[in-house]
């Protein structure tokens, strides 16, 4: 169900967009485009993301039918045609959409460019013209990757704070452009290779109630035999 | 409506991407193994790396293991998703794969996609159960659906949840061949150093038992209580993101949705209320044991054993009692 719950942007990509403004602001990058992929909700995203210091917004329109059947690599698709056209130096991406949390749009886009890739990144520095020193979230610890530009990176949580937009940042954002533009436009098959066949919910767990006190859970964990008498 | 959707059945085989440290096969990819083996008739597994030759004689040992594949090159090193890739085309070419696989590790989620893009197959992440050759399911929002999905891309490419299938175990009899050779470029990206944490402990993910702290903890510091209860147990140590992000813990002690899943015989939640996000990490734990001094917190809805007390005392009460 997606009709009339709250939609907002998803908040991977909120640090994403952040950390693009913040280059901007230090000077390291000149322009900071955001670009979305779906049906008219969209522009309300945009229209934030202009507000936290995007300069302009590329809404690709899709029907909210074409949408329900949109993968990944359709949306890593159009981002690459956008990408190829408007002559991107970086693409910043959430590491995942909480929704379908599959996690694959920045690998997916940074194979389709053939560009490096550094996914979960925790920290992104610019020692060098063309190249960034990014740390990443991996799962034994950090680890540090050099790529070189243009890249293609994947915010994780503790990228930045993302920063809210105030009221005169809202009204201003109303003046910027959004340019639309649609799938047919940029030549795109949205054809799924993915049937969704059935969905169900998981699984009830039934909760199995409070015990008195530590001796009692104790004595009860280890009747499961889940610890050593 | 076509019978045979790829002539995978028949002539199936998949290939394993292997996870390693350069000396030791990572746990997740023995549960990679055991999944590829529901796919079809062949286990190919390739090891990349700079010591990938090592590695690969543990491989060649793993049941239903059938052919092992070796890149050893020191461009290989730390296996870069740009690196690993052109091998990965390359034996697609000669083998014909009908499926490419990892684990949904940090390392599956890079380097899967990518292959993906390649091949122009949409990939499937963190897939739970295997039905057929084509038909698998995952989850979607948070572990709150569970999706049946079928595939038709030409190459299935995907990632397997760990604690979804079994490790594959022991007693194996594969051959080892290399790899063919690529031409893997070195100037789009470079590694330059890692810090790990240390830690005696078991991996979180891996691990019988798991302790779990969160914000009830209050500090870093006392996250000693975590850590001591822990070691009486011999459980792993994970944590909540609020525990991360108020910077009691590092963030690869992460159980949730963004974090590490985990499914444990044992789970136990210190000072955690069990947001839906922290409940994708861990719901699947066979026992859930809350300790929480808010009986309304959400926790107790999947707790198997719930203690309504104060962590302060209730913990270091366990410690002394085990």
């Amino acid at each position: 169900m997606t009709e009339n719950v709250q939609h907002s942007m998803n908040p991977f990509d909120e640090i994403a967009l952040e950390e693009a403004v913040k280059m901007k602001e230090k000077k390291l990058a000149n322009e900071v485009v955001a670009v979305s992929l779906g049906g008219p909700k969209c522009q309300e995203v945009l229209r934030n993301a202009l507000a936290k210091g995007a300069d302009k917004a590329i809404h690709v329109e899709v029907s909210d039918a074409e949408y329900q059947k949109i993968e990944p690599l359709h949306v890593a698709k159009a981002l690459q045609k956008i990408v190829e056209k408007e002559k991107f130096d970086l693409v910043f991406l959430g590491k995942q959409a909480i929704d379908d949390d599959a996690s694959q749009t920045a690998p997916l886009l940074a194979g389709l460019l053939d560009w490096p890739q550094a996914l979960y990144a925790s920290k992104v520095e610019k020692p060098g013209d063309d190249y960034l020193q990014v740390t990443r979230e991996i799962d034994g610890g950090l680890d540090t990757i050099k790529v070189k530009l243009p890249a293609v990176i994947s915010a994780d949580l503790r990228l930045n704070e993302p920063r809210y937009a105030t009221l005169p940042n809202i009204m201003k954002a109303k003046k910027k452009p959004i340019d639309k533009i649609s799938t047919k436009d940029l030549g795109l098959d949205l054809t799924p290779q993915t049937t969704t066949l059935e969905v169900s919910d998981p699984p009830v767990r039934k909760a199995g109630g409070f015990v008195d006190d530590v001796p009692m859970l104790i004595v009860k964990l280890k009747e499961k035999g889940l610890i050593k008498t | 409506m076509s019978l045979n959707t790829g002539g995978c059945s028949r002539f199936g085989s998949t290939l394993v991407i292997a996870e390693h440290d350069d000396t030791t096969l990572t746990p997740i990819t023995l549960n990679a193994i055991t999944a590829a083996g529901k796919l079809g008739d062949d286990v190919a597994v390739l090891v990349t790396g700079a010591n990938a030759s090592k590695v690969a004689e543990q491989v060649a040992k793993i049941s239903g293991v059938k052919k092992v594949l070796v890149a050893q090159d020191d461009k290989l090193k730390n296996n870069l998703p740009e690196r690993v890739t052109p091998v990965v085309l390359a034996s697609q070419k000669q083998f014909n794969f009908s499926s490419i696989v990892a684990g949904a590790s940090a390392f599956g989620r890079s380097v899967i996609p990518r292959i993906a893009a390649k091949l122009d197959c949409a990939p499937i992440s963190e897939v739970t159960e295997v039905h057929s050759a084509d038909t698998f399911t995952r989850t979607q929002y948070a572990g709150n659906a569970i999706v049946k999905v079928q595939s038709s891309a030409p190459v299935k490419v995907m990632t397997f949840r760990s604690t979804s299938f079994t490790p594959a175990s022991q007693g194996g009899n594969g051959s080892i061949e290399n790899a063919p050779s690529a031409d893997v470029k070195v100037e789009s990206s470079e590694f330059i150093g890692q810090e790990l944490s240390k830690s005696e402990r078991p991996d979180l993910t891996t691990a019988k038992i798991v302790v779990s702290g969160g914000r009830g903890l209050k500090s870093g510091d006392n996250f000693k209580l975590i850590y001591d209860l822990a070691d009486k147990l011999g459980a792993g140590v994970g944590a909540s993101r609020a525990a991360v992000d108020a910077g009691f813990v590092h963030n690869d002690m992460q159980v949730g949705q963004t974090g590490k899943i985990v499914a444990p015989e044992l789970y136990i939640a210190v000072g955690i209320s069990g947001a839906i996000q922290h409940l994708a990490g861990m719901k699947d734990s066979k026992v859930i044991v809350a300790i929480n001094k808010d009986p309304d917190a959400p926790i107790f809805q999947v707790a198997d054993f719930g203690l309504k007390a104060d962590l302060f005392k209730a913990v270091p009460e366990m410690i002394a009692a085990l």
